[in-house]
Formats: C-alpha cells, structure tokens, sequence
C-alpha cells in the first residue's frame, strides 16, 4: 500500500496540512489517528474563540474541528482511526499498529508529522509531596469534564496560569466547583489576556503571581495543598505559606511538542522550540518528512496552526510534485535581544512563493517598542508593538521586495525599545 | 462625575486595553480599541456584560457521555449560573447535528443553546 503523503495526526494540523495538499493536486493521501475520531484536542475544548482569523467568526473547539473533517470528508481523503504510528524511516515508511487493521508498513514519499504536543506533568516540575489521587495536568481534567461526563473535584487548587489552566478554573467553576487559587511561579501569566478577564476576573477566583506549590498532602486523595511565594530566583520564601483545603489539584504548567516519532528518524530538534526544525515549506532536517502545528512549536492559537499546516501541507504537495529547489542552502533566522525564537528557523527564497510569515516569542514583557529585522546591519523593516509578551506569539510577514534586501546568511529580528 | 475605566477587551484575542469613560452627559466613549465590536465590548462591560456560555448536557446513545452546547449569541452575565442549572436538567439522544437548538429562548434572553457539535449514534 502507497501513498504519495501520510499525515501523521489527525488534529488540526494534520487535517489543515491534508486539505491543502489535496488542493495543490495530490490524489494518494492518508491521514492516521490514534483517538477514536479526528479533531485532536479541540473536541475536548468546548469554550469558544476559534476561528476569528480562519472563519471570520467566533467558533468553539469541536465547531472549528467539525468544519475540516467535514472538507476533509468532502475530499475523499483516506483516514485511519485508532491508529498509532511507531516509527518512520529515512526510506518514508510509516510503521503503524492499530486493533482493526493489525501491523501495517506504509510506503510514503512524503510525510507530514502533526502529532500535536503533550502536557507537562508533576514529574516533570518535581513537584513537593505526595502523589494521592486528585491531581490531574489540565487538560486531562478537561477531557474528563467536557467528553468523558466525569468532574473531577469538588474544591480545586490550579498550579500554572496557561490557557488550559484558566479555561479549566472557569469550567470547573461552571461545573460546580469551587475554585480556590491559581498560583503562577513567574511574575506574569503565561496565558492570554482575555482568558485572565474571562475566567478569572468573572468569577472572583485570585491569580497569585510568583506562587508555586510547595506541598500537597492527603494519602488515598488530595487533602491540601500549600502554596508559597517564591524569590526571583523561583525558591520559596520561608512564612509566606497558604494552605488550602482541597480534593483536586489541577496542572496547566506547560506544553512539549510531541516528537517521539521525530525522534525515530533523527530530526533536527530546536532545543528552544522543543520541535523539529523547520524552513519556509515547514519541511524538516530531512527531506520530504514535513511538520506543523504544535509539534513544532506550542501555539496560542488554532487558526494559526491552520496557516502554518496549510503551508506544510501546500510545500509537501510541491515536493512530491518536484517543484521544490533543494539545491539551494538558505539563510538561518535568529533570535536577537529579547526574543526566545523564530520559526521557521532556515528560509530558502527561492521557494518562497508570496510573503514569509514569521512566528516567534518574546521573553519578557515589554511595553511601547520595536520588532526590527534586520540582515547584518541593515535594517529590512520595524513593527511598532504597544505590549507583547511571552504568552502571546509574534507574527511578522515579509513580502518578497523584503526578502530580496537580505544579503549574506542571516536574518535577526530583535525587540528595540522606542525612540 | 466621569470615570474612567481600564478594561481589557475579549472579544478576540488579541486583548485590546480599552479605556472606557462615561461622560456627565451618559454616553460611553471608548479607546485604546483596534475595531468596532471593542467599541461595542466596552460600551456593555459597563452597561450590560455579556458572555457567550459554553457548557456541556449529557448525551444518551451517542459516541461520547457529554454533547459540548453553547448559546448563540452572549446572554446577560448575571444570568451564567442559572443558566448551568436550567442546561443541566437536560438529557438529548443521539444523533445530534450542530447547531441544533437543546433549549429554545433560555431564560427568556433571546438566546437559543445549540449544539456545538454533531455527534452519531
């Protein structure tokens, strides 16, 4: 069985990236899932704010899934349910087992990896104390919760204020809950500012900034939970404790792109991405083996994850038709003062198409500078930005005039303060 | 006495900081907005706040427990939790299309709650 792309997740990446590529002229398609239905996690994200950009209007999770595994449908394209992926080669051979169609090889000549991102758990941050029943990363409460029909607690203590946190602290609330705290290590949330308004400020439930859990207690199931204040090299300060009496301690402390299968064929991981490498066609270190979406890097945004697979899935299309320049070596993008990183990270002109979009984070908070990009010393173009911070992504589009100031093999973007 | 009011726009997410000020004469003025429904967002922040409710009811025969609704415009603030307690006695069979109305007109705020999914047998 061949297939001229396998897309490897069926989320929103995966189902972007397939669309696209049946577009732009490719017949042979199979897109592989390891749930028992396509749309990844937005069917378990039920509030709403998708698709202003995409659709022009505001969507929820499974609304915003809906719509592309309906075009997807629409355009006969293959799909494997309950399906996992174990490993690609170099050759482009998916290995793949699944309860219905056993052990499978799948000869590609180009592969699509959109495998989404996984949370961080209590293992990871090394959290203090014991490990009862009662503590669940966010959005494994939040599947419980929105598909599953399970609540999770009665009396809720929220460590780490990214989205899946605040949207968990409303929805929990919702639900009956009473939610007593969210607590942030670092001096500013890392979610999106709206979501602080719409979750947290609604319902009166405090946001302590420079906050961790320096305990949790209870044997069989969450009992307490301490909280502390934190120094600015993040250990806790010594009397500044407050316990809670809880039965449920939820985790919203970060997202890891999940490259286990990147991994297989040796990728090219960014260590500050914590996804492959990519460049202007969202292709990889290798060859024909494309990525988008979150396992390259964790966006805010779904309709953003949209763009970027319809790219990957526009540029796999374009190679398995040979209409991609190989030959040429592109310029690296870096990350100048004060930004954490830019994807893509190479750029080769000449198969630039129309404009580069550019995605990147910054590190801090900054209010009234400048986004400048400059090759060596010249400086291509400034966007002035009023507030930026880490928890909202960056976006600069260069259009091809632009792209064609760069001379030598860099391109630097930096945050400048005004004047 | 005019008063102004910072506030963060949700509309999008793009979280415009609003200024918003009522004048002595009553009428609202907004700043720090990039497009019309912030002006309309901070207008009802302080007349009327308005969400959009997404919740879940329970689903029988249907692929999953839980079929995710929403209403389809935003109802009165004030109104959230009772609204949850009127959504929660409700019990749908599969199959469910999206967009199909599960509460006509709840609490009389105009708004239907929806389906926000379709979801087979």
């Amino acid at each position: 069985m061949d297939y001229e792309i396998v897309v490897i997740g069926g989320g929103p990446a995966g189902l972007a990236a397939a669309i696209e590529a049946r577009k732009n002229g490719v017949q042979k398609i199979l897109v592989v899932e390891r749930d028992r239905e396509l749309g990844g996690i937005l069917q378990q994200c039920i509030h709403n704010g998708f698709g202003l950009h995409v659709f022009k209007e505001e969507l929820t999770g499974p609304e915003y899934a809906e719509r592309f595994i309906n075009e997807l449908k629409e355009n006969n394209i293959t799909y494997l349910l309950n399906a996992m992926v174990l490993e690609i080669t170099q050759e482009k051979e998916v290995h793949i087992v699944s309860p219905n169609e056993g052990y499978l090889c799948i000869k590609a000549q180009a592969i699509i990896l959109a495998m989404g991102c996984r949370e961080r758990t209590a293992g990871a941050i090394a959290m203090p104390g014991t490990r009862p029943a009662g503590v669940y990363t966010a959005g494994t409460a939040q599947r419980f919760i929105n598909m599953e029909g399970y609540m999770v607690g009665k009396k809720v203590v929220i460590l780490g204020s990214g989205d899946i946190g605040l949207i968990m602290a409303r929805r929990m609330t919702l639900e009956g809950a009473e939610v007593l705290a969210v607590a942030e290590i670092l001096p500013f949330s890392g979610g999106l500012t709206r979501n602080i308004v719409q979750c947290l400020d609604d319902f009166n439930i405090p946001l302590y900034l420079s906050h961790t859990v320096t305990k949790v207690k209870g044997h069989n199931r969450v009992e307490g939970v301490t909280i502390a204040k934190v120094d600015e090299n993040r250990r806790p300060i010594p009397g500044t404790e407050i316990n809670y009496d809880c039965d449920t301690l939820l985790l919203s402390v970060g997202l890891i792109p999940e490259n286990e299968v990147s991994k297989t064929v040796g990728l090219k991981i960014d260590p500050k991405t914590n996804g492959p490498i990519v460049n202007e066609v969202m292709e990889t270190s290798s060859n024909g083996i494309f990525a988008c979406g979150n396992v390259v890097h964790v966006h805010d945004l779904v309709d953003f994850v949209t763009e970027e697979s319809r790219r990957a899935g526009r540029g796999a299309a374009r190679y398995v038709q040979n209409q991609l320049d190989n030959s040429v070596i592109g310029f690296e993008t870096i990350a100048g003062d004060g930004i954490s990183y830019i994807v893509p990270q190479s750029v080769r002109i000449e198969n630039v198409e129309a404009n580069l979009d550019l995605f990147m984070r910054v590190r801090n908070i900054y209010h009234n500078v400048k986004l400048v990009v400059k090759s060596g010393d010249k400086v291509i173009k400034e966007k002035k930005k009023a507030h930026m911070a880490p928890g909202e992504m960056e976006h600069i589009t260069l259009k091809k005039d632009e792209l064609q100031q760069i001379d030598g093999s860099t391109l630097i973007i930096e945050v400048k303060e005004e004047g | 006495m005019e008063k102004e009011h910072e506030l963060i726009c949700i509309v999008c997410p793009m979280g415009c900081h609003l200024k918003v000020t009522k004048t002595d004469q009553g009428t609202i003025v907004v700043k720090g907005n990039t497009c019309k429904r912030g002006e309309q967002y901070g207008k009802n922040e302080l007349t009327n706040p308005v969400r959009v409710l997404t919740t879940t009811v329970k689903i029988m025969g249907g692929s999953l427990h839980s079929l995710p609704v929403k209403t389809n415009q935003p109802i009165p603030k004030g109104l959230i939790f009772e609204a949850m307690k009127e959504i929660n006695k409700v019990v749908v069979e599969a199959p469910v299309t999206v967009r199909d109305v599960i509460i006509k007109n709840i609490l009389g705020t105009g708004a239907d709650v929806v389906a926000s999914r379709s979801m087979k047998k």
